[in-house]
Parts: C-alpha cells; sequence; structure tokens
C-alpha cells in the first residue's frame, strides 16, 4: 500500500485553454434592491482571479451564486465545463470553497474535519487517510491534528478551512475574503499558500476588498461597484488607466519654490507645501532630463520623489468612493 | 436511482457519524438529557407520590406505575429538542454552506441529524427505565410488551425530532432555538402522563383528551402496566406518523430554501 497518493490528475492539464469560470450577464437583486447588475466573467484556467470591491458591492453574491449556494435571477455561467443551471452537481464536484468565516466543525478535530471531508467525497479508507496527512503537513497543523478546532487561533481555523476545500483537489477554488479577520503574519501565510495553489494547477477565484492582496496574488483583476464590473484587467493594466505618474519635488523656501515653478511652468502647484507635481513617466532618461533641468535652474531640491499608481489609485479613479478603502499615503517608489 | 439511494445511505452515515462523534466528546449532554425526566420521576414519586397515589386511590408504588410511562413519554419529547439547537448551531457556524457547496446527497445533513438525535434520546430512554426499575417500578410486561414500548417511544421520538429539525431551521439564533421547542416538551404534563386527564378543569380536560401525547401515554401505560389500551395505540402511530411526515417535508422544504444565513 502506498502511503503517498498523488492528487487526481486534472482535465485541465489536457485541455488548458478551456476557460475555468464564464459569466454572462448575472443578475441578483434582493427585495428590490439589486445586488448584481449583468456581471459577464471568464477566467482562464490555472489563474487567479481576484474580485475587487467596496463592502456591498456584491461579491459575496457572486461567490454564492457561482458556488451553487443561491441562485441567480438571470444570466448564465458555467464553472469547469459545467453549468450552473442545469448541472449544479457537476459544478460542485469540481469546486472548493472558502467563505468569509472558516467553516470548520468546532467540536470535531483538525484531523477529523479533514476525514469529514474525504468521506463526503467517497475517497477509499487508505485515500482518505493519507490525504488528510499530506494536507495537515502542508498546512502546517499537523502537530495540533488532535486538537478541537474549537481552540484553534483564526490563522489555523483559517488554514484548516482551506487544507477542508483542498481534500477533493478541486479544479476551481473559491475564496470569499480569505485574510478578512487576520493579523498581517497569518495574511501573509495565506498569500503564500494560496501562491502554492496555482502553481500546481488550480484556478483560483478570489474577493478582496485589500487592494494589495489584489495586487500581490492576482493575475487579473476585475474591479466591481454596484453590481456591475468597471474595471478588468491585469494589476499593471489597471494601474496604466490612471494617469497618475508623477514626480514630487518639494523645495526648502518659498524662493527655491518661486524659481522652480518658473522652470516648471506645466506642473500643478502645492503651494502650502512649496512642492510641484510634475506629471510624466518615470522611466530614467525623463528623470535625467527633469534634473539636468533643475541644475540648469539652479534650485536646490529639498526632497524629491517618483510617484506611481498603486490600485488605491485606480480603485479611486473607477469607483468614485472613498468612504469603504482605506486611503493609502503616498508612499516614494 | 439505486445508486442514488446508495450515495445518500453513505452520506447520511458519514453525517450521523459526525453527530454521533459529537455525542460521544460531550456524554453530559446525552445524561444532562436523561437527567431531567429521572429528576421529575424521583421528585414526583417521593415528594408528590404518597398525596397524587392517595388520590388516585393507591400509594407511592401505584402511583410510580403510573407514572413511569408518563415520565417516558416527557423524556423522549425534550430529548428531541437538541436537534433544533444542534441544526441551528451548524447553519450559523457555516460548515452548512460548505456541505451545500458540496457534491453530496442534500438529505443526508438533516438525516444524520434526525437519526442520531433520535438514538441519543433512546438511551436516554434507558437510562430513565433503569433508574424506574431501581427506586420499584415493576412491570408485568413480556419481551413483546417491552420491544411494543420501545419502537413507540422510538417512533414518537422519529416524528418528534423532525418537527424540532424544522423549528431549528427556522430559528434565526441558537437561543430561540433552544426556547422554540420547549412547548413540545412541556406538552406531556397538559396530558395524562402524571394525572388522570379526567381529573383536570373542563377547558383542559378536553385539550388534554385530544393531544396527541395522552393516546402515547395510555397506549404505553397500557403496555407496562396492562391498562386497556382500546383505540389509543392506533391513534399514536396515526399522530406519529402525521407528526413525523409534516416534519419531515417541511424540514426538507425549509432546509432547500435557506439558502443563506
Amino acid at each position: 500500500m502506498p502511503t503517498f497518493v498523488m492528487p487526481t490528475p486534472r482535465k485541465l492539464r489536457e485541455e488548458p485553454s478551456r476557460p475555468a469560470v464564464t459569466a454572462v450577464g448575472l443578475r441578483k437583486s434582493y427585495g428590490g434592491r439589486t445586488v448584481l447588475d449583468g456581471l459577464d466573467l471568464a477566467i482562464p484556467a490555472g489563474t487567479v482571479f481576484a474580485l475587487l470591491g467596496p463592502n456591498g458591492a456584491g461579491k459575496t453574491t457572486t461567490v454564492e451564486i457561482l458556488t451553487t449556494l443561491v441562485a441567480a435571477d438571470g444570466g448564465q455561467a458555467q464553472i469547469a465545463g459545467h453549468d450552473l443551471r442545469t448541472d449544479p452537481d457537476g459544478v460542485r464536484s469540481a469546486i472548493g470553497a472558502t467563505g468569509q468565516f472558516a467553516a470548520v466543525d468546532d467540536l470535531l478535530t483538525a484531523e477529523e474535519n479533514l476525514r469529514l471531508m474525504a468521506d463526503l467525497l467517497h475517497l477509499p479508507r487508505p485515500q482518505g487517510r493519507s490525504r488528510t496527512r499530506e494536507l495537515l503537513e502542508r498546512f502546517d497543523i499537523a502537530e495540533a491534528a488532535g486538537r478541537r478546532a474549537s481552540t484553534f487561533s483564526g490563522g489555523m481555523r483559517r488554514r484548516l478551512d482551506l487544507a477542508m476545500t483542498l481534500v477533493g483537489a478541486p479544479e476551481v477554488i473559491f475564496l470569499d475574503e480569505p485574510t478578512t479577520g487576520l493579523d498581517p503574519r497569518s495574511r501573509r501565510t495565506m498569500w503564500k499558500t494560496v501562491r502554492g495553489l496555482v502553481a500546481g494547477g488550480t484556478t483560483v477565484f478570489l474577493t478582496t476588498q485589500y487592494l494589495e492582496e489584489a495586487d500581490q496574488l492576482a493575475d487579473r483583476i476585475a474591479v466591481l461597484d454596484g453590481g456591475r464590473i468597471v474595471a478588468e484587467g491585469t494589476p499593471d493594466e489597471l494601474k496604466t488607466r490612471i494617469p497618475g505618474n508623477h514626480v514630487r519635488l518639494r523645495f526648502a523656501d518659498p524662493a527655491a519654490y518661486g524659481r522652480a515653478c518658473a522652470a516648471f511652468p506645466g506642473a500643478s502647484r502645492d503651494e502650502e507645501n512649496l512642492a510641484l507635481r510634475i506629471a510624466g513617466d518615470a522611466g530614467l532618461d525623463a528623470l535625467r532630463a527633469l534634473i539636468d533641468r533643475l541644475d540648469a535652474a539652479g534650485v536646490p531640491t529639498a526632497d524629491f520623489s517618483v510617484h506611481t499608481p498603486d490600485l488605491d489609485d485606480v480603485f479611486f479613479a473607477l469607483t468614485g468612493s472613498a468612504a469603504s478603502r482605506h486611503h493609502a499615503e503616498e508612499t516614494p517608489r | 436511482m439505486s445508486s442514488t439511494l446508495a450515495l445518500t445511505a453513505h452520506d447520511s452515515l458519514t453525517m450521523l457519524r459526525r453527530n454521533l462523534k459529537h455525542a460521544a466528546r460531550y456524554p453530559a449532554l446525552t445524561f444532562g438529557q436523561a437527567m431531567t425526566p429521572i429528576m421529575m420521576l424521583l421528585l414526583f414519586v417521593y415528594a408528590f407520590g404518597d398525596s397524587i397515589g392517595a388520590g388516585l386511590g393507591g400509594g407511592r408504588d401505584a402511583y410510580l406505575s403510573y407514572l413511569t410511562p408518563g415520565i417516558l413519554v416527557m423524556g423522549v419529547a425534550g430529548g428531541s429538542m437538541s436537534t433544533s439547537v444542534a441544526i441551528c448551531s451548524d447553519l450559523t457556524g457555516g460548515i452548512v454552506n460548505r456541505f451545500r457547496t458540496m457534491n453530496i446527497a442534500r438529505s443526508s445533513f438533516l438525516t444524520g441529524h434526525v437519526v442520531g438525535s433520535v438514538l441519543q434520546t433512546m438511551v436516554g430512554v434507558v437510562l430513565v427505565v433503569a433508574v424506574a426499575l431501581a427506586v420499584g417500578f415493576r412491570s408485568d410486561a413480556g419481551a413483546l410488551e417491552w420491544l411494543a414500548a420501545f419502537g413507540l417511544l422510538a417512533a414518537v421520538a422519529v416524528a418528534v425530532t423532525w418537527l424540532s429539525a424544522a423549528l431549528g431551521l427556522l430559528s434565526k439564533t441558537v437561543e430561540s432555538a433552544s426556547n422554540k421547542p420547549l412547548l413540545i416538551q412541556f406538552l406531556p404534563f397538559l396530558g395524562s402522563a402524571f394525572v388522570p386527564a379526567d381529573s383536570m378543569a373542563p377547558g383542559l380536560r378536553l385539550f388534554a383528551e385530544y393531544q396527541p401525547f395522552t393516546p402515547v401515554t395510555e397506549t404505553l401505560r397500557g403496555l407496562l402496566s396492562g391498562s386497556a389500551i382500546g383505540s389509543a395505540g392506533w391513534v399514536s402511530l396515526a399522530w406519529c406518523a402525521g407528526i413525523g411526515v409534516l416534519g419531515h417535508a417541511w424540514s426538507r422544504r425549509l432546509f432547500d430554501r435557506t439558502g443563506r444565513r
């Protein structure tokens, strides 16, 4: 009897071009309030897709619909080739879902939780046992295998939760705000885990309200606002859509500031801070030219920073709502 | 079709194992459930037994044999309540949503809970019988009568537990899930479990005569103490079937509907 059983090979490796998730015109409203207003998605297999949006944008509803928990009012979707409406059991066999709050059985031990999943997936006993052992090791909970889940810390519960989702080696994994409420260290561990999943060929659909998280993990990001996708692309693509590249120059005294204003008539001025904001790309040549011009004008510069737009800028520009995001400080890059 | 049935059975067994593990981990819950009827039995026999017994034209021993079937019915009604709490706490904890996103037999979650709870309740019944025998309850019932008595109690447990499952699904919080079935537990009091229905005030007597626990208590009394059963046996079984089918259908409907919390 082999002690190590490889996870079932996935179909997607044979047909890498098949999209893992497609959706057309998904709609949902609750009691007259529209939550999703025609959502379209196309997620290639083996990629990480992040649905980014503020609270109430419809992220969780989207996950609930795609994981068969809730029926859409309109539109259609296929997950791993199974139609959501006509073959929900097919969808269920192909997916793993981890919600916003760890869905573990508190009264069972970590090992029993994983064995419960193996039994529900109808894995043969020896395979269920070895898969359980493998996941306990991989998620760094082997030492706590015999402890009840109720005694686990938040980070451990999330890891167990994700391990349970992976018992069946699903093709597509849905992670609804996987790091909400976690401390920074646990968040980084979770990121590492998600990257590991994709390396193994799994498709990951994740929702987040953390821009950094989407930036760190996702191949493609869709920004959801008011039940519609307002922008979609790679993190870099989204960033270039915002004309926010600029160099910021700050000066020590009003005299220097005045001379600089004369030298850069096109710059936007920040009189209060004696600073200039000069739009343009942050390439080396452009910077050299800028410095040459400063030298030529003979202006001493107190502070110099290059600013490229981060997703915060993108998010703000696209959704126009500052209320639900944390406004990042301008960070010199 | 038969493979669907096999899968349903397989998943229900897995769910049942989960619930039995819960029960084994917290034996206090099973014993705690049996404690209420046992305390009631001791209280009524030793504190009130003499005077109630005298009122019924006997003594403490006579009252013990009158009371024991009633206490058993009360124990079964009360034992079924834990299902409400267990189901509601699963729903609020999020594990049910995990089950829903898996390709498993939909009914298995409820079936596992109900079967687990019925087994637990029957363990409680055995404990109550043991205490009753220890304090002097004697029955001239044969093996067949005992078997029928346990069968009837199991049927009551199944019926009431399905109803309790529906009440649990209906509850938004664990607290309200533990309150709703209290009504069921106290229903035997308003029947012939503790005193004969015809000794009650007229309005209550009417209710006591026609509520489901009275024929069940009377049937059990007939089986264990040899009194006449009459039509009570069939009426009991009809009540069990009715409540069970209703509770089952209601639970399934609620479970299919409550997609999210």
